[in-house]
Parts: C-alpha cells; structure tokens; sequence
C-alpha cells in the first residue's frame, strides 16, 4: 500500500471519531472542521516522511487542537468573543499522544447533529457523508449528481445553521430520542438506498455509498447496542447489499429477485445480516426495520425462488401496515397475497390502490406483473406501458421495456 | 395600543444604489431608534438572523414536525410572537410546539441577529 494510499484509509476511518471528539473539545463545528483540515495536510506532509503513527487518530486530535489554537489567536477579537470557549481552556495538547482509547468517542452526538430535523434532509445527508464518512466535498458531490460547488454551498450553509440556530451538540434526551433516533436511521438508509438504486451513476461511487452506509450502521449499533431498530437497519441493509452481483447481469440489465442466480449471493453477508436481525428481535422492541430485514432474511434463506414462503411475507407485510401505512407498503403486501394465496385476490387488492399509486411505476410494473400471470395480456401490455413511461431509472426502465417486448412479441 | 412592525425585505439583493446603502447604514437606524425613543413609542426592537437559520415547527396529530427553513405559505399572515431566552435550537423548538397555534399554522422560530453570524 503506498503511503498515500494508506494516509487516505487512516484518515477515512478516524476522520469522524476526531471529528467529533474535536467538537465536542472547541465547541465549534466549523472551527474543528477548518483545523483538522489543516491537520490533514500536515499528516500529508508528516506521515509521506516518517510513515503512518502508530496512533493516527490521537495525532490528527493533537495537531488539529493546535491548529485550532493558532486559528483562534489569528481572529479579530469580535470574532474571537463570538466563540463559545477562550483557547487557554482548550485541553493542552499532549506531545507523544498515547493510545486510541484516549479519543472519547463522541460519534454519537456528531451524528445526531448531523441528522437533526432543523436541517434539509439533502443536507442531512452530505453533512453525515462528510464528516462521519470522511468523504470529501468532491466526493458527496459525485454520488448526489451535483457540482462541487453546489455540494459545497450545501455543507457550509448546513454547518452555519448549526453554529447561527444553536443546534445543539449532544445525545438527545429521552423524550426526544425515539423520533431523533427514527430520523438518524433515515438519514442512514436514504444513503444505502441511494447506492443501491441500480441508476446509471457511477458504479464504484454507489458501491462505496452501501459500504458507507454500512458502516454508519455498524458504528451506531456500538454506539446505542440497546437499540433494536439500529440492528435492524443494519441486518437490513446487509441482506440487500449481499444481492448486489447477482442483480445486474454481466450486460448491466437489472435482474430481478425472483429470477437472480442466487449462487451469486454473498453468504457471509446473508448469514452476519440473520445474526443481526436475531440479536435485534431478542431485544423485543420491534420496528419496521426489523420487519423489513425479516421479510428481506425469508428471500435470502431459500435456495430457490419457488421455494420462496409467501405466506410467512405475506404476514409481514400486514405488521408493517399497521406499523407505517403506506402506499408502497399496500402495493408490495398486494403482490405478497397474490403469492401467497391466490392470484386473483392479490390483483383485485392492487387495483384497489390505483387512485393513490397512479404516478407509482413500481405500482403499474406490479399490476403488469399480476395480469401477466393471470394472462390477460393485452391489460399487462398497457400497464408495462405506463411504468415505462413513469420510470426516470434508465435501467429499471430497460428491463420494463424488455418485459414489455416479450409479452407483445409472444402475443404475435 | 401596541404594534409590531414587521420589516420585510429581500434578502439576497445586493445594496446597489447609493440610497440602499444610506438605508443600510448602522447610522441611520440609530437615528431613527433615537427619534423613536424621544417619542416614547419604542417598547422593543431587534433584527433577525437570515432566513437562512430559521426552523419550522408544525403539530399535527399530537406530534411535532420540524422543517428546515422559514414558513413560506403566503396565505398565512403572522399573528404574534414570543420572545424567549432559550439554551439551545432544541429547547426553543420544545417551546415551540406548545403553542396552540401551531396546531393550526406553524412557528417560524429564528435566532436574534448577532454580530458574529
């Protein structure tokens, strides 16, 4: 690995745990960003000579402090007063840091932070992906499809919200949590989601978008290990990403789940996002995350499509009604009763929800899925049709028009 | 009889004219401050931190939502205000939603205007 390359991972991995501990040491968002961006480029200079530390982490808090201290005596004193702390109180930097353990971990308060409601949910995002993620500014910009100074237009107004509004710094208190907690875990898999959308972007940063959502998963469930729907999400996003080779084909057309070589499935990954989930279920807590893997675990389980246990979904999806109704949660239980029970049953029910799935493609492409089966192909035809013309996806909409093709070619 | 004079104005415009900066000027309103004190008319004045750091609290069905930026339905006129010393965004945003009307419209919560902003 050349050093570079090794500088880039050392600081992706303690960017957000330096971060955090920084804030919460300055008092100051944007300060402790500025520093240890000055920070970084020392560490460029430094480690390219002498080699990585042994405890990157502790060294970037000690040099970024410092440089902190050096920004707050540049400042104009009116500038100065504004800040919430004098530096001489900042904790004295230590010359030879010692161990990693000396870093509190202080990832939680910087994610909720990040996450709190005051701020758009696009900001939300990039906020969470730059500074928890250590991706930088060019890089949130690729993976949303905006330009860099729109990305950074976006992160500097959001930080300046939180030091101008007071957003506060901190865990929030227990009346509080559970709807923070909820927009936490929001934030985290619109980011899987985002990579996981089979879109015409580029695939390496979507595949870094999963692995980084993940991770933020991973971390929060060591950060709140009381938290069923923090393992939830996490076994969740697990099981979906443990698809991912097997649902583009080697041409880059979306398979779908019913028709994908399911020896292509990540095992380790479908085993550790089980585990997950059962850990998660012992607490007792449910949720829909939890529900969501559970249905996503009864996919994995199975070596065969047919073997699939509809019924058991079926049932899953009527927790999860009741748990967050919803029109996308009404169209996917209508096709698991269709699987489960009968055909017929399933189709009449999702036809029932055209009023408000009408502009839902997912919606149109389940209903020509349906008539399919029950072969009334000319209705299948049309609603191909329609969720062709509904789908922005380039390559959703591709499979939809070679769904489209063999149902009218077989027709002829 | 007490009024709250509410000062709109477009943000983003630049302060092109001579006039506009003249109108800008810490000097001006000061004078007016003053003129307005010797009247004895003057019970309270403060600017507001831009838009750009204002929240948004609704309550519906019992549950607070909270948005990012200001209230921007037009057809919703501005019926009061509190003025309230708060530790942070999230104990004002608490206060916020204990406000019968924000069952009905929405708060518009915003920072005072500070030097350092």
């Amino acid at each position: 690995m050349s050093a570079t390359t090794q500088i880039e991972k050392t600081y992706r991995e303690e960017h957000g745990r330096v971060l955090a501990a920084l804030i919460g040491q300055l008092g100051d968002f944007e300060l402790a960003e500025d520093a240890l961006q000055d920070a970084l480029v020392n560490a460029l200079e430094h480690w390219q000579m002498d080699g990585v530390p042994r405890n990157p982490g502790a060294w970037l808090l000690t040099v970024a402090k410092r440089r902190a201290i050096d920004r707050i005596r540049h400042l104009a004193p009116l500038e100065r007063n504004a800040l919430p702390l004098d530096p001489e109180s900042i904790p004295a930097p230590q010359e030879e840091p010692e161990m990693d353990d000396s870093i509190p971990d202080e990832r939680l308060k910087l994610m909720f932070t990040c996450c709190h409601p005051a701020l758009a949910l696009e900001a939300q995002v990039a906020l969470t992906l730059r500074t928890l993620g250590g991706l930088s500014t060019p890089e949130v910009a690729r993976a949303f499809l905006v330009s860099e100074p729109t990305m950074a237009q976006r992160l500097a107004r959001a930080r300046k919200k939180i030091h101008d509004a007071g957003i506060p710094y901190r865990v929030p208190p227990v009346d509080l949590l559970p709807e923070r907690l909820d927009a936490l875990l929001a934030v985290i898999y619109l980011i899987f989601n985002e990579g996981y959308a089979a879109s015409s972007g580029d695939i390496l940063t979507r595949q870094e978008l999963c692995g980084e959502a993940i991770r933020l998963g991973r971390v929060l469930v060591h950060l709140l290990p009381q938290s069923a729907e923090a393992r939830g999400l996490l076994a969740l996003m697990l099981l979906h990403d443990s698809r991912r080779e097997a649902r583009l084909s080697a041409k880059g057309e979306l398979v779908l789940l019913e028709e994908q070589d399911r020896t292509r499935w990540d095992s380790h990954k479908i085993q550790e996002g089980i585990a997950i989930l059962d850990e998660a279920i012992a607490l007792r807590d449910p949720g829909p995350y939890q529900v969501q893997a559970a249905i996503s675990a009864l996919h994995a389980e199975v070596p065969a499509a047919a073997s699939t246990d509809w019924r058991q979904i079926a049932m899953l999806y009527d927790t999860l009604a009741q748990m967050t109704p919803s029109m996308v949660v009404e169209v996917n239980r209508a096709v698991a009763i269709a699987m489960a029970r009968d055909l017929q049953e399933g189709l009449k029910l999702l036809l029932s929800l055209e009023d408000q799935a009408e502009n839902f493609y997912p919606y149109h492409a389940a209903c020509a899925d349906l008539l399919r089966r029950t072969n009334q192909r000319e209705a299948a035809a049309d609603a191909y049709q329609r969720a062709i013309e509904l789908c922005s996806n380039p390559t959703e909409r591709a499979y939809l028009q070679r769904c489209f093709d063999t149902l009218t070619d077989s027709v002829k | 009889m007490k009024y709250m004079l509410l000062m709109y104005a477009d943000e983003s415009k630049g302060l092109q004219t001579p006039e506009e900066q003249q109108a800008h000027a810490p000097e001006t309103w000061y004078a007016l401050m003053d003129e307005m004190k010797a009247a004895g008319v003057l019970v309270s004045n403060n600017g507001l931190s831009p838009v750009a750091n204002a929240t948004t609290v609704r309550v519906r069905e019992g549950k607070a939502l909270i948005t990012d930026g200001p209230f921007a339905e037009t057809h919703e006129q501005l019926g009061g205000f509190f003025l309230l010393d708060c530790k942070d965004l999230d104990e004002a945003l608490r206060w916020a939603a204990k406000i019968p009307s924000a069952m009905l419209g929405s708060i518009e919560v915003r920072p005072l205007w500070s030097p350092d902003a």
